[in-house]
C-alpha cells in the first residue's frame, strides 16, 4: 500500500466514524450495511481475489455464522462471545470443507461451493428443534431504543470491517499473499517451486469462512430475526463477488471501494424501482461484466462502440 | 412389491431429470459455461405449456414443440448477442453473467406469471395403469418416454448431422475447428439454442406432473448440476444415465431419509463422486 492509499484509508475511516454525530438513523443503517458488505467482499477476496478460486460459498458461511451466533445467543451467551463463537464455527467449517473441496478446480469448485448454501439451508430447515426450521429464529431483544441500537451495531460492524481490512493487509504483504498470488497465476508451477499450495489455499478459505460467519452473526443480532431463506440467499454469494470485480481483484482496498460503489447503485435502484429491483440488478451485472471486466477503473468509452465477438 | 413401485417412480422421475440435465450438460461441455439461466428456461417452457392448455386447449405434449422453438430462439439470441462476448473468459465471469441474465428473466416472469404454483390439470387424463400391484401414472410415463425420445434425438443430431459434428469439433478443439472452416460463434449460438430448446421441452413435460412457479428455477438448476456431474459433463448418454440414477436416489432416498434431505443426499453422493471420479460416470478425461 502506498502512502496516498494509506492516507485514503485514514480519511475514509475518519469520515465513517464521524457519521454518528451528523447523520440520521437512515444514513447509519445504510453505512452499517455497507460495512457488512465490505467485510463480505474482503472475505471473498482471500480465496477469490488472491488465490483466484471461483468460490460461491459466502452465503453458506454467512448463513452458518448467523445461525451459530443466534442459537448460542438465544441460550443466553453474551453477544460479543456469540459473534466470536460464530467466527470459530465458520472457520472450522471452512477448514474441513476446504480439505475436501480445494482438490477441485474451476467449474467443479464453483458448483460445489454454490450448492453448499442450498444444502445448509435444507439441514437448517430440518433441524427444527435447534433452529426453528422454516419458522425462523427470534433473538433476544436488546431493550434499547433505535438510536442506541443502530449506533452499537454501526460501531461493531466498523470494528469487524477494520479487523478484516487489517487481515487483508497482512495477508497481502506476507509470504502467504505471495504464495496465493503464485497459485492464481499457475498452481502447478507454484507447487513445483516449493509453495505448499494445499495449506495456503486452505488458510485462505478458512479466513474467508471465518470473517463471513462473523458478519453473519452480527447481522443476525442486528435484525433480531433470521430465517433460512433470508440468510442463505444466493445473493450473499454473488454481491461480494461483484463488489470485488468492481473494485479490483486481489487488491487490499478494492473490495471496500467496490462495496461503496455497488451499494450506492443498489440503493438508488431499490428506492426507485421496488418491483423491478432484481431485474435491474441483473442488468447492472450484465453491463458490468460486458463492459467493465477489470473493474471501474478500467472503464473505456471506446469499448461501447467497438464490435467484438470474443468467440471468433 | 413396494420396491417395484419405488423403482417405477424413480424411472419416471429419472426421464424428466435426464431431459432437464441434457441441455445443461451440452452447454457446459461445449461452451464451458455454467448456465444459471437453465432453471428459468425450464420454468418458462412450463408456463408456455400451461398457458397454451388453459387458453388454447393445446395438449402439453404438443406444446413441447412450441416451447422448444421459443426457448431455442431465445437461447440463440442470448448467446449470439450477449454471452459470446465473454465466452472465453473464466468461469467466474461467465457464471456471474448468466446469473445477471437469470435475475432479469426471473423478475420478468414473477411480474408476468406471479409467484403462484401452477400445473396443467388434464381434462382427459390417460389415467393410472395397475400392473401386478404397481401403479403407473400414464401421463407421467408418457412424458418420460417423450423425454427419452428427445434425448435420443439430440444424440442422433450430434452424431449424424453436420451441425452436430461441428459442435463436437468445437468442443474438442476450438482453434482447429475454426481453421477447418467452422463458424465458432454461430456454433456456440446453436449449441446454446439446443440447450434452451431442451430446457423448454423439459418444462412443458414437467407441467403435467409437478406444480411449477417462477421460484422453482433454482431447484431444477441444482438438480441439473448434480445430474450433469454424475453422468459426466458434455455427455448426452451420461445425462440420461445420471438422470436415471438421480431419479432412483431421490425415490429410494425419500423412503430411508425423508424427502426433505433429498438435495443433501444428492450433494453427498456428488462430493464423493467428484473425489473418486472427477469426470463423471461416462465422462471422457480431457478431450
Amino acid at each position: 500500500m502506498t502512502k496516498s492509499q494509506f492516507a485514503l484509508v485514514v480519511i475514509g475511516a475518519a469520515i465513517i466514524l464521524a457519521l454518528p454525530m451528523v447523520g440520521g438513523n437512515y444514513t447509519l443503517r445504510l453505512c452499517t450495511i455497507m460495512l457488512m458488505y465490505a467485510t463480505l467482499a474482503m472475505a471473498w477476496n482471500f480465496i477469490g481475489g488472491f488465490a483466484g478460486y471461483p468460490s460461491f460459498g459466502i452465503a453458506a458461511f454467512f448463513g452458518l455464522g448467523a445461525y451459530a451466533g443466534a442459537v448460542v445467543q438465544a441460550r443466553g451467551v453474551p453477544v460479543v462471545a456469540a459473534w466470536a463463537f460464530a467466527a470459530v464455527v465458520g472457520s472450522v467449517f471452512a477448514y474441513v470443507l476446504g480439505l475436501i473441496l480445494l482438490r477441485l478446480r474451476g467449474h467443479a469448485f464453483a458448483i460445489a461451493t454454490l450448492v453448499i448454501a442450498e444444502v445448509l439451508r435444507e439441514i437448517t430447515n430440518g433441524l427444527t428443534d435447534l433452529t426453528g426450521g422454516g419458522m425462523g429464529l427470534n433473538l433476544p431483544f436488546f431493550g434499547w431504543g433505535p438510536d442506541a441500537l443502530i449506533r452499537f451495531f454501526f460501531y461493531a460492524m466498523f470494528a469487524l470491517a477494520a479487523i478484516t481490512l487489517a487481515a487483508t493487509y497482512l495477508v497481502a504483504h506476507s509470504r502467504l499473499g505471495f504464495g496465493l498470488h503464485c497459485i492464481k497465476q499457475n498452481e502447478d508451477a507454484a507447487d513445483i517451486v516449493g509453495i505448499n499450495t494445499t495449506l495456503y489455499k486452505i488458510i485462505a478459505f478458512t479466513l474467508s469462512g471465518g470473517f463471513a460467519a462473523a458478519a453473519g452473526a452480527l447481522y443476525a443480532s442486528w435484525t433480531g430475526y433470521i430465517e433460512p431463506a433470508d440468510v442463505y440467499d444466493v445473493l450473499f454469494s454473488i454481491k461480494p463477488i461483484l463488489m470485488v470485480l468492481i473494485g479490483g481483484m486481489g487488491t487490499v482496498l478494492g473490495p471496500c471501494l467496490g462495496a461503496v460503489v455497488f451499494l450506492v447503485l443498489d440503493e438508488i435502484v431499490w428506492r426507485n424501482f421496488l418491483q423491478l429491483h432484481t431485474g435491474i440488478l441483473g442488468l447492472l451485472i450484465v453491463i458490468l461484466i460486458l463492459f467493465l471486466p477489470a473493474g471501474v477503473l478500467s472503464f473505456d468509452w471506446r469499448m461501447l462502440f467497438k464490435k467484438k465477438v470474443s468467440a471468433t | 412389491m413396494i420396491f417395484f413401485q419405488y423403482f417405477v417412480n424413480g424411472l419416471i422421475l429419472g426421464g424428466l431429470y435426464a431431459c432437464i440435465a441434457a441441455g445443461f450438460s451440452l452447454v457446459w461441455g461445449v461452451l464451458n459455461i455454467i448456465n444459471i439461466l437453465h432453471g428459468s428456461f425450464i420454468v418458462f417452457g412450463a408456463f408456455i405449456a400451461i398457458l397454451s392448455y388453459n387458453y388454447l386447449g393445446i395438449h402439453p405434449f404438443l406444446s413441447v414443440i412450441s416451447a422448444g422453438l421459443i426457448l431455442g430462439a431465445l437461447g440463440y439470441v442470448t448467446q449470439l448477442g450477449v454471452i459470446n462476448r465473454v465466452v472465453t473468459q473464466s468461469v467466474l465471469v461467465t457464471l456471474i453473467l448468466t446469473f445477471g441474465l437469470e435475475l432479469m428473466m426471473n423478475n420478468a416472469m414473477l411480474i408476468a406469471f406471479t409467484a403462484d404454483y401452477r400445473k396443467v390439470i388434464l381434462e382427459r387424463s390417460l389415467g393410472v395403469l395397475e400392473a401386478g400391484g404397481v401403479f403407473i401414472p400414464m401421463d407421467r410415463a408418457a412424458a418420460t418416454v417423450i423425454a427419452f425420445l428427445l434425448i435420443l434425438g439430440l444424440w442422433l443430431l450430434m452424431r449424424m448431422t453436420s451441425i452436430g459434428r461441428a459442435i463436437v469439433a468445437v468442443r474438442f478443439d476450438r482453434e482447429a475447428a475454426q481453421l477447418m472452416g467452422v463458424d465458432v460463434a454461430r456454433t456456440y449460438a446453436i449449441t446454446f439454442a439446443l440447450g434452451g430448446a431442451l430446457a423448454g421441452a423439459a418444462g412443458a413435460l414437467i407441467s403435467v406432473s409437478f406444480p411449477i412457479s417462477p421460484l422453482s428455477g433454482p431447484l431444477f438448476l441444482s438438480k441439473a448440476f448434480v445430474i450433469c456431474i454424475l453422468g459426466g459433463v458434455g455427455s448426452v448418454p451420461g445425462a440420461a444415465l445420471g438422470g436415471l440414477i438421480f431419479g432412483m436416489v431421490e425415490s429410494f432416498g425419500a423412503v430411508f431419509f425423508g424427502s426433505e434431505y433429498a438435495l443433501t443426499l444428492a450433494f453427498i453422493v456428488l462430493i464423493i463422486l467428484l473425489l473418486i471420479r472427477p469426470h463423471g460416470l461416462l465422462g471422457v478425461k480431457g478431450y
